[in-house]
């Protein structure tokens, strides 16, 4: 195992912060695959050892019981088998030892827009936000890597009492809130990548919302990686308290990489009674990276946790956001988009455990699988015993859109009782040839027609999401659409 | 040859448990039986012995447990007495309207009847048919690797098997009335070892039901397996229906092969034993095939069903439907687990999956596992699963004809489970079915 070279705690790599950017500096082969030349200030070298913990605790400044948090996690991490008894055997091409696992520009968070740095407002430039709509991103926080670059909570969210936060600066000036739900909704041990994720987590969100608070505007995220081997591993941490409201946004795109690169995040949302909380995901990494996110929210008394989730890029996703439903009346509910290309697999679905008398959860999910890109649909349903009026619906469809096109469904549905209801469907298709036709006949490309096919059969969860989103969405379905025909 | 089934893929790793108790006393081989299957035999014995207890971590065995089935509680059945005998003849009612009927008492025949066979129709016991048709069982017997989890029951099956029923029905022969076989254990934790084989010709027909039932005597144990080989053009129909004592285990392993434009129809039905295993798998090898695999189960007290399916889908044009129909009470469980899988180039298929749970009571646990892995161009598949108590609608409207709580619930259970039984298309084994459906829930309520 490569441990922390000496060199690097000693000389960082600064390079010239003036940046110049000539805009030759960014290769641009596809959009959305594009690199901006690397300047990292820390670093914490390659492979994961104890001596990596203390050195990610020492740069984070972080507190004595953050930092020994971080080392029960690694000996976890280091114990527990990769899952491949159920899971792709994919996993097994994931080199821990080649990763880096910390690495920040030592960027202060910023406070306007005009602070952030010319490359990072590139990355947006690509994403297709516009100039008007950008000034009204009220509330970004934009991470470069795993630290925030940008920070800017809008007048009006902060003076409501909500905390908006990197994790970071969470756990350090909040303790009292941070600690009392961290690592509580997704245990330390759920599975080897929580584990990773515990033990080297830096970035990510801590956002608390006040009793009664509503949040109108949504809260966003976007970040990306930009360095080579370099796995990202936010960790968000949603409070929102009785009667409170939020929505949260996380979008994400990633320039194109030689080697792997690994993304394990864990995100964690708690809505105390009568509280909600959204959180939306595009996910666009570029199609080397390993997307292993562990994502799951309690919903206590009345409270609803909604996930809604996209994810077109990355090599191998692994992500089943889940919904606990502890208090009575609870809801949970996953609205999921898949789309997988060639080289890629969406390997995605639900978890749904229903711990008090009537809660609803719901899971609808529709995955696209192009060229010979594969989904997979892996949902868990759990009623147990001695609870009455709990429902669960689930509805998975499948797009198969060349003949070397794959999808999997693997449900699993526990009932006890009987008190209960619930259904599963799931269908699988395609896109007929007379529904093609017809649409050539009107003067559209093959391409053309295909593409609007497959933003039809999602159109009714594209509406889900934001509308920016919404948008970008399309944009990017067109996208990975081309030249999956002819 | 030695079987597949017992190929490194399909074993599962460690940990290790091989214990067998007083199973893994070796089976004395049958002397009259040829040289190749007593090869078969002892190979398969080895295999048993070194083969792993299915651990909980083996995604076949998933929400399962195959220590459910105590090997080491139970020994080979032993000949039964004149007494026993008459009292399993006495016992098997049986269809009026059949073509042949078999009856075995501890993996020994003691009575058949042919005289309803058309000629040219094989119907002969598993231990005739090792002397008269080799061919047939070189050919077929147990060709199929054991898919769903059970490659070390199935090896124990191989090395003990003596009785069972092989039936070869010729081109273009129709055989009317169902073939009907019983399987009676009988004794102390008695292990039988029931085999039921049957190819069809082109275009001929033929109907096979096999009883598993229990005399007396303590927590018996069936390891049965049947092979079903449908020719092109023909039509096969298999039920299964297992009524052993609450106490026994039960475990049935089909594998159907359909062949071009062949109709295979497999049917379980699951009454009995406190743990109930079934393992189906059905091969579309032709085009135009076409497999309908249903089943029925009742589970009551602290009884388990389990069922495990596969539809494969080899060649194009083919039709697979699947449709499981559970009815829980007490603290029973089910567990449902299937799985479609498209080959590829198997394109212009239909395949559907669908499960449903009715939970009787507040204990009562029905888990569903459907799944679908799809790899294929011009595809129709879907599955559906469902669980749920009896709806209120449906109790008021019976209710509001003046029936009582109770009868209408009984009610509605039969019907819930009538409705597969008649995809059968016998109305006698209909009648004696629904009869077996509600003396049971007469004691589930």
């Amino acid at each position: 195992m490569v441990s922390a070279p000496d060199s690097t705690l000693e000389l960082p790599k600064v390079e010239s912060s003036a940046l110049e950017n000539d805009i030759s500096d960014i290769k641009v082969d596809n959009i959305g695959d594009f690199t901006f030349p690397e300047r990292n200030k820390y670093d914490s070298g390659f492979g994961i050892t104890s001596k990596t913990i203390d050195y990610i605790s020492d740069v984070k400044d972080d507190p004595d019981w953050v930092r020994e948090f971080r080392h029960k996690a690694l000996k976890i991490f280091l114990d527990k088998p990769t899952p491949t008894n159920w899971a792709t055997k994919d996993l097994e091409n994931i080199k821990f030892d080649e990763f880096r696992y910390y690495l920040s520009d030592g960027q202060k968070p910023k406070r306007s827009w005009d602070d952030v740095p010319e490359d990072i407002k590139k990355t947006f430039d690509r994403l297709g936000i516009p100039e008007q709509e950008r000034k009204f991103l009220a509330g970004v926080e934009a991470q470069y890597d795993s630290e925030a670059a940008y920070s800017n909570i809008k007048a009006s969210v902060s003076e409501q009492g909500v905390i908006f936060v990197n994790s970071s600066e969470g756990l350090k000036e909040h303790p009292e809130i941070f600690k009392k739900w961290f690592g509580k909704v997704i245990p330390t041990g759920d599975n080897k990548y929580s584990a990773l994720n515990s033990a080297v987590f830096s970035g990510g969100s801590f956002i608390y919302v006040p009793p009664g608070v509503k949040v109108k505007h949504p809260l966003q995220a976007y970040f990306r990686i930009n360095s080579e081997q370099f796995g990202q591993f936010e960790r968000t941490l949603i409070i929102a308290d009785e009667g409170a409201e939020v929505m949260y946004m996380e979008g994400c795109t990633a320039p194109k990489f030689e080697t792997a690169t690994l993304h394990s995040a864990v995100v964690e949302l708690v809505a105390l009674k009568g509280a909600k909380i959204q959180y939306v995901t595009v996910q666009n990494w570029s199609s080397n990276v390993f997307n292993l996110v562990t994502k799951r929210g309690i919903a206590m008394e009345d409270a609803e946790v909604r996930w809604i989730d996209c994810n077109i890029g990355s090599r191998l996703t692994m992500k089943y956001p889940g919904v606990i439903m502890k208090g009575k009346r609870a809801r949970g509910e996953v609205i999921s988009i898949a789309l997988a290309n060639s080289g890629q697999h969406q390997d995605t679905g639900a978890k749904m455990v229903h711990a008090a008398d009537d809660t609803t959860s719901n899971v609808i999910s529709k995955s696209i699988s192009i060229g010979e890109g594969r989904s997979t649909y892996r949902g868990l349903v759990h009623i147990p015993k001695h609870l009455k009026g709990c429902k669960n619906n689930t509805e998975c469809d499948a797009l198969l859109i060349n003949s070397s096109s794959r999808t999997d469904t693997y449900p699993a549905i526990s009932v006890r009782g009987n008190q209960h209801a619930t259904q599963h469907e799931a269908s699988v298709s395609q896109v007929s040839a007379d529904q093609i036709f017809y649409l050539m006949q009107r003067g559209l490309t093959e391409a053309e027609a295909m593409s609007l096919s497959v933003n039809g059969f999602i159109n009714d969860l594209v509406k889900e999401f934001p509308m920016e989103y919404s948008v970008e969405l399309k944009r990017l379905i067109d996208l990975e659409m081309e030249g999956s025909v002819g | 040859m030695l079987p597949t089934a017992l190929s490194a893929s399909t074993m599962p790793s460690a940990p290790t448990d091989t214990s067998t108790g007083l199973l893994a006393i070796t089976p004395t081989l049958n002397t009259n039986a040829p040289d190749w299957f007593a090869t078969r035999s002892s190979a398969a014995w080895a295999d048993f012995q070194s083969l792993p207890i299915p651990s909980l971590k083996d995604e076949n065995w998933r929400y399962s447990n195959a220590k459910k089935i105590e090997l080491a509680e139970h020994s080979p059945a032993k000949a039964p007495t004149p007494a026993e005998i008459q009292a399993a003849l006495s016992a098997t009612e049986g269809l009026k309207e059949r073509a042949a009927r078999f009856v075995f008492v501890n993996d020994t025949l003691v009575e058949s009847d042919t005289s309803g066979l058309p000629s040219g129709v094989v119907c002969v016991t598993f231990e005739e048919a090792l002397k008269a048709h080799v061919d047939v069982l070189q050919q077929h017997f147990m060709k199929g690797e054991q898919a769903l989890g059970s490659s070390k029951f199935a090896a124990l099956h191989l090395a003990h098997v003596k009785a069972g029923t092989v039936i070869i029905v010729p081109k273009n022969v129709v055989i009317e009335k169902p073939v009907e076989i019983f399987h009676w254990v009988v004794g102390d934790h008695a292990a039988i070892f029931p085999h039921t084989l049957v190819v069809t010709g082109d275009n001929s027909e033929v109907s096979v039901v096999d009883h598993y039932r229990s005399l007396e005597g303590e927590g018996g144990l069936s390891i049965a397996i049947a092979d079903l080989i449908g020719g092109s053009g023909s039509k096969v129909t298999y039920a299964a229906c297992q009524e052993l004592a609450d106490d026994a285990q039960a475990l049935h392993l089909s594998s159907i092969t359909a062949g071009r434009d062949a109709s295979v129809k497999s049917f379980q039905v699951q009454l009995g034993a406190s743990f109930s295993r079934s393992e189906s798998v059905s091969d579309l090898v032709g085009q135009g095939a076409r497999s309908d695999m249903l089943s029925v189960s009742l589970p009551i007290g602290d009884q388990i069903v389990d069922q495990r399916t596969l539809q494969r889908h080899k060649a194009p044009h083919a039709t697979s439907d699947l449709l499981y129909k559970n009815a829980l009470y007490g603290t029973s469980r089910s567990i449902f687990s299937g799985l479609i899988i498209f080959d590829e180039g198997a394109h212009y298929t239909e395949a559907y999956q669908t499960c449903r749970n009715l939970l009787n009571s507040n204990e009562a646990e029905a888990t569903s596992l459907p799944g679908l892995e799809i790899n294929a161009d011009q595809v129709k598949c879907s599955h559906g699963a469902t669980s749920g108590p009896i709806s209120d609608e449906e109790l008021f409207y019976l209710k509001a004809r003046g029936i009582s709580d109770s009868e209408s619930r009984k009610l509605i259970i039969e019907g819930f489970l009538a409705g597969v039984v008649e995809r059968f298309g016998n109305s006698e084994l209909l009648d004696t079915l629904v009869a077996r459906i509600d003396e049971k829930l007469e004691r589930a309520v």
